[in-house]
């Protein structure tokens, strides 16, 4: 007997995807009341997805799909920063005139893959999750289509996205060759000697994984791709790809491939130090912040992988707080952005910014604050999420990841102090609009006010985070 | 007799596989060219999957090939789709003048 109510938050939302669809196929100029529905049934799901948090771990559907703590809290993660990503871009979708039907669907459907990606067990549900999410982003990112940049960008996303998938593919069959099955458990109960067939299948989809978390070297799409596509696209792309496939890799590493640690440990580490080192200094020349800020998620995802390739409770752990944070501080930066409108029009270059403080002194203090926090200051949330990472780094002796990482920390913020400079120490150039949607300003407010006040009560999010023991 | 095994199998799959990924950077031309090594690529896969499949004994493999199969597919129209969509703006789908974004 299959225990239904599990996946009552993935059932709910397939089926308010079609009924959605329906609704603006028979329906004229229903856009914003799918909008707003869509809003409302990610609120649902999650309310339903609230009650996961008590169950036991449970497999479902012959192994193939796993309901964990780390499951339930990452669904929890996508779905809320969902919510927080459509409520902050309808305006800017109205201005750009690209607020159509698709769009929420789209959305809908990428977060649903991203469920079934978190929850898989198996290699087949893995995929098939991967490719809806994929699917739907590649659409979104060229969603503008009558601007050169989005088709551009969506046309690089696409043959990019299609190639990582390929090989992760191409891995995915070795293992199921060389391990004799799809299922998670079953691979790691086979896999208990090396093999080169299983190292190459190993290599394979990390290199897909590390496209997707847009990890140097396979991180050529990222910069492209956030500053053709439309911003209300660039923040999804920013946050919720991120979170699901960090936990993918989490659950490859440390269930079917844990009995071979000593093969993808230098993987990961090196993977991390690149990203770490290429983000912090690729970033120093950009003028463009939708840019800026795909270098920096480069090496804020580094840090990630940082945490990931300790191989403890503890490493995990990290890695998923500073997740959680990074998702906060991010829909913080792009809020910020979205407030930059002047006639009907968005700016995103960092000149843009010079002397925002002399007319928009509240704008300027949240900016302060976010890029305070990415840059890692304390006592701001960012501060905390590195401080985790390298107390797990350096409790398993990893001294060089920790320099490496501090090093970089440093060359960061440098970047991330001269937009501060020019916000606050330039002249003034444009006046923006005032008046913005409820939406945005509560998203703005809502992530601005959790990145100050981490540091009050920061052990809250560590007592949740510390229930997630995959070893 | 000459006797075809596993391993002819998987090195077809593997040089299937070769030549999609080089048809994808050795490519200068047109973009459609990376469609179809895009779609090599999955078929390489496929023939791994089945050669796996009929020497373990186990069906999982060849349902895997099915569902590709069907993504496969979808791919391929959501990249014509983009492809097209490009065009109109552009007015050309040579692979060395895909260079507005850089930076």
């Amino acid at each position: 007997m299959i225990n239904l109510e599990l996946v009552f938050s993935e059932i709910f939302l397939s089926l308010s995807i079609m009924a959605l669809l329906l609704i603006g196929v028979y329906k004229k100029n229903s856009t914003n009341m799918i909008y707003n529905l869509s809003v409302v049934s990610l609120l649902i799901m999650l309310i339903l997805n609230l009650n996961l948090f008590n169950s036991k771990d449970v497999t479902l559907f012959g192994n193939g799909y796993k309901i964990d703590f780390m499951s339930s809290f990452m669904k929890f993660l996508i779905t809320i920063s969902g919510i927080f990503v459509m409520l902050s871009s309808s305006k800017y979708l109205k201005v750009t005139k690209i607020f159509k039907i698709e769009y929420p669907i789209l959305l809908l459907s990428s977060i649903l893959g991203m469920l079934i990606m978190i929850s898989s067990n198996d290699l087949i549900v893995f995929y098939m999750g991967l490719e809806l999410q994929s699917l739907a982003l590649y659409v979104l990112a060229s969603f503008d289509r009558n601007n050169k940049l989005s088709s551009e960008s969506g046309l690089k996303y696409f043959v990019l996205s299609a190639l990582s998938s390929g090989l992760l593919l191409y891995g995915c069959s070795l293992i199921y060759g060389f391990a004799g099955s799809t299922n998670f458990d079953e691979i790691s109960a086979n896999i208990d000697q090396v093999q080169y067939g299983l190292t190459l299948g190993i290599v394979f989809i990390l290199v897909g994984l590390a496209f997707k978390i847009s990890a140097v070297p396979f991180h050529m799409w990222a910069p492209d791709v956030y500053e053709g596509s439309p911003t209300s696209v660039t923040i999804f792309f920013a946050i919720l790809p991120k979170i699901a496939a960090l936990t993918v890799l989490i659950r490859f590493l440390y269930v079917p491939f844990i009995n071979l640690i000593e093969q993808w440990q230098v993987i990961i580490i090196f993977l991390s130090i690149a990203s770490m080192i290429f983000g912090a200094v690729a970033a120093i020349g950009q003028k463009n912040l939708k840019r800026l800020m795909a270098y920096s998620s480069i090496s804020h995802m580094g840090f990630a992988l940082a945490g990931l390739s300790v191989g403890s409770n503890e490493g995990i752990q990290s890695s998923i707080t500073y997740v959680s944070i990074y998702l906060f501080m991010n829909l913080a930066f792009f809020s910020c952005l979205f407030m930059l409108r002047k006639e009907e029009k968005y700016f995103e270059n960092i000149d843009d910014l010079s002397g925002l403080s002399k007319n928009h002194p509240m704008l300027s203090l949240s900016l302060l604050i976010v890029l305070f926090s990415l840059a890692g200051i304390p006592p701001l949330a960012g501060f905390f999420a590195k401080f985790y990472i390298f107390l797990a780094v350096i409790e398993k002796e990893m001294y060089f990841l920790a320099i490496i990482g501090l090093l970089s920390t440093v060359v960061a913020a440098f970047y991330y102090l001269r937009i501060i400079k020019t916000i606050y120490f330039d002249d003034a150039k444009h006046k923006y609009d005032l008046n913005h949607n409820l939406g945005l300003k509560l998203s703005l407010t809502f992530s601005t006010i959790i990145i100050l006040i981490y540091f009050i009560y920061p052990s809250y999010l560590l007592e949740i985070v510390s229930k997630i023991t995959i070893l | 007799m000459f006797e075809i095994g596993l391993g002819h199998y998987l090195t077809l799959g593997a040089i299937i596989f070769t030549i999609g990924i080089a048809g994808i950077f050795l490519n200068r031309k047109n973009i459609i060219v990376i469609l179809m090594s895009i779609e090599l690529i999955l078929l390489a896969v496929n023939i791994n999957l089945v050669s796996f499949s009929a020497y373990l004994n186990d069906l999982s493999g060849q349902i895997f090939t099915l569902f590709i199969l069907t993504v496969a597919a979808a791919e391929a129209a959501i990249g014509l789709a983009i492809i097209v969509v490009y065009f109109r703006n552009v007015g050309t789908i040579r692979v060395e003048e895909i260079d507005n974004l850089k930076g």
